[in-house]
């Protein structure tokens, strides 16, 4: 990202000045998800419709009577958003069909948290993308039921405390990996998937807008960092971010028509995980084997990832 | 009015025919014994180009209710139909639906609830959704539902109204059952029933936060507005059925009544049992028993007025219900009977027969025999009519 000279003076001149989550919600500070859904409105545009599932960014964005969304916006529960935001996608085409509305390309976006996504949210957002909606949805993974209080999720990290995966006597805190969304996005035939994070806030936008352009379902699955919930500090957001990236703990990719591709280069070697764990607090008390089986465990999952990339070619070139 | 050709179809098929008269815009159905014909038939007449829908078929029945509210609130006219389990999947949503004021339409093929399993009829569906605040109406035979289909989207999205409504049809015993029945022409559908006009919808042209989340500063507001929207429906519910009545010549009433007058016993039902009572009404006044029936049309709003009037000067109401409210020793038509009765100066003695439970056949003979005994009841009863132990 360094070949242009002052790139740093000059990228923001490339991202729309347009605010669509409006200054003034009441998430916490430092707060990666608040940050990564301003910079998906900037990706997406004015001609859209969100549904948000219920979760911090639903709740720190629409307090009865105020709003922070400059788009159309609908909660409506929890684990639907990717639904509701299909029922979205079918009541404009009918309308635009009809004549009802202008004849004028609206997408429809959902957006949920980890849990409104990957656990209690799954069968709405698989159904959504087998059915083929033309419509995408966007993953704010902080790694948590933070909402609630900081409760463990199928995307809480291995090792990590959270009030339902506290470390004991004989626990050491979350047992499981993370389940690998992406992948079962993939698995559906979503012909753009993709993960983000706001700590590259260009690769996050772009990512948006070629979601935005695809016909049909698309998955963004963005890390959102989260100060409160992993007990880390509030300043370190965006180091924290990279960090996630530069030790192979989550890496910012996509895949277009089954054809993996990294778009944010890991450094080689990755840093130690060590690095990204002793910033935060719900890692504190990892012992040294444990966090040697985490470094094991992560370089398995980029050998995984890279596997794909190098091995899988897209789906048109299989049937040539 | 038009003499019309009356024809013979199954009642589920009759009301998918309805819902594809009323030009809905989205379908989000999921298949669930016995609404599956309605399910069925309304994709052959989508997949026929005979209505124009986008059939969403969705992967339960809470995304059938997600995808008719994220449709309605663009402003779409919204349907779906399901009953026992996948209504009570969709129970969460039922709530939001009608707070959010979204005119969806739902048809209910009343089944019972698990466990046991059983797929027949009763009506343990229905009363779980009791407080969510939608319009619920019951049918009683084929042409009903016919006509309060098409009536329900004229009532939905009236802006005094702004309600979802359910219409309920017991599920086999109705569903299933093949009725002669008349259609009015589309031509007088579209007369009757304009296309929607919302007055708010997500649109990027007038950005809208829908679904907002309340503090206690409007919380309970919004609940006031909701009860007082549900209860202000009536109005307009009369109004609508007038129409039609003019238009069509059937009536429709919240509270309807079959040789009550003057009689001392009154049964009570709701749905298609009525007219099954009315059978045993005509026997019971044959045997010297001075009987009559009330059927409650509409289920809520709750026609407290309404059935004040039909049930004036009886000594007995017997109230027939097909579901229970375990631990309450009364089931929830009597219960709803008893409470809007209670600041009467005169007070009938109500007694409470539970009955056809799981699809058991009630039949003429049955409530012949419940209305002997509710002549002689001297206090209030409670029982489960022909149930053992």
């Amino acid at each position: 990202m360094s070949i242009v000279k002052n790139f740093d003076l000059y990228a923001p001149r490339l991202i729309d000045k347009v605010e669509r989550l409006a200054a003034g919600h009441t998430a916490c500070a430092g707060c990666g998800e608040a940050l990564a859904a301003r910079l998906v409105m900037k990706g997406l545009g004015g001609d859209a419709i969100v549904s948000c599932a219920t979760g911090c960014l639903e709740i720190t964005t629409s307090r009865y009577p105020t709003t922070a969304w400059e788009v159309p916006w609908i909660h409506v529960a929890f684990e639907n958003a990717a639904a509701v935001a299909s029922g979205v996608e079918a009541g404009i085409k009918a309308l635009r069909r009809k004549g009802r509305i202008p004849d004028r390309d609206i997408k429809s976006v959902s957006m949920a948290g980890d849990g409104g996504t990957a656990d209690i949210g799954l069968q709405a957002l698989s159904g959504v993308m087998e059915r083929g909606h033309d419509m995408f949805h966007v993953c704010f993974d902080n790694e948590a039921y933070m909402n609630t209080g900081i409760q463990r999720s199928s995307q809480t990290p291995f090792g990590a405390w959270s009030t339902t995966s506290p470390p004991g006597a004989v626990s050491f805190g979350q047992r499981t990996w993370k389940k690998n969304i992406p992948e079962i996005m993939v698995a559906h035939n979503v012909s753009y998937v993709a993960t983000a994070c706001p700590s590259y806030p260009l690769d996050l936008i772009r990512k948006v807008e070629k979601a935005r352009k695809v016909e049909g379902p698309a998955y963004i699955h963005c890390l959102a960092v989260c100060p409160t919930g992993w007990r880390m500090d509030s300043s370190l957001t965006i180091k924290m971010g990279r960090l996630a990236l530069e030790t192979g703990i989550f890496s910012l990719y996509e895949v277009e028509n089954g054809k993996y591709r990294i778009t944010v280069d890991m450094p080689n070697p990755l840093r130690p995980v060590q690095d990204y764990l002793k910033l935060q607090g719900r890692f504190r008390h990892l012992t040294p084997d444990r966090i040697e089986e985490m470094q094991a465990r992560v370089n398995l999952e980029i050998k995984k990832l890279m596997n794909k990339v190098d091995k899988l070619p897209s789906w048109p070139d299989l049937t040539e | 009015m038009a003499k019309r050709k009356r024809i013979g179809m199954e009642v589920a098929l009759a009301a998918a025919e309805a819902v594809g008269m009323c030009n809905v815009d989205v379908a989000a159905v999921y298949p669930i014994t016995p609404q599956s014909h309605i399910a069925e038939h309304l994709s052959d007449l989508v997949a026929d180009g005979k209505t124009d829908t986008e059939y969403v078929t969705v992967e339960s029945e809470h995304s059938s209710m997600s995808v008719c509210i994220g449709a309605s609130a663009t402003g779409a006219r919204a349907y779906t139909a399901t009953c026992s389990q996948g209504l009570m999947l969709m129970h969460e949503l039922l709530p939001i639906a009608s707070a959010m004021r979204l005119p969806i339409v739902m048809s209910v093929a009343n089944r019972p609830v698990n466990a046991p399993l059983n797929i027949l009829s009763d009506h343990s569906d229905i009363m779980p959704q009791r407080d969510s605040g939608w319009i619920v109406i019951f049918s009683e035979n084929g042409q009903e539902v016919i006509d309060l289909t098409l009536m329900a989207y004229r009532i939905a999205e009236d802006k005094d109204v702004m309600l979802p409504v359910i219409i309920g049809i017991d599920g086999f015993i109705l569903t299933h059952m093949v009725e002669p029945m008349e259609f009015p022409d589309q031509k007088e559908v579209d007369a009757f029933l304009p296309p929607y006009r919302p007055y708010a919808t997500l649109h990027p042209d007038k950005p809208l936060t829908m679904g907002a989340f309340a503090m206690p500063d409007f919380f309970p507001q919004m609940m006031k507005a909701k009860d007082m929207a549900l209860l202000n429906s009536k109005k307009t519910i009369l109004r609508v059925w007038d129409e039609w009545e003019k238009r069509f010549g059937r009536r429709y009433r919240p509270v309807e009544t079959y040789r009550t007058e003057g009689a001392e016993v009154l049964l009570v039902t709701m749905g298609s049992m009525s007219e099954t009572a009315e059978l045993a009404v005509d026997e019971l006044k044959d045997k010297g028993v001075s009987a009559g029936l009330v059927k409650i049309r509409l289920w809520r709003p709750f026609p407290s007025d309404e059935l004040k009037a039909a049930v004036k000067g009886a000594r007995v109401l017997a109230v027939m219900d097909r579901a229970v409210s375990p631990g309450m020793r009364g089931a929830p038509v009597f219960t709803d009977v008893k409470a809007a009765l209670y600041s009467e100066d005169s007070r009938p003695i109500i007694v409470n027969y539970v009955m056809g439970l799981g699809g058991v056949d009630v039949t003429v003979g049955d409530f012949v025999k419940m209305g002997e005994k509710a002549a002689k009841a001297k206090k209030e009863e409670y029982e489960f009519y022909g149930v053992m132990g």
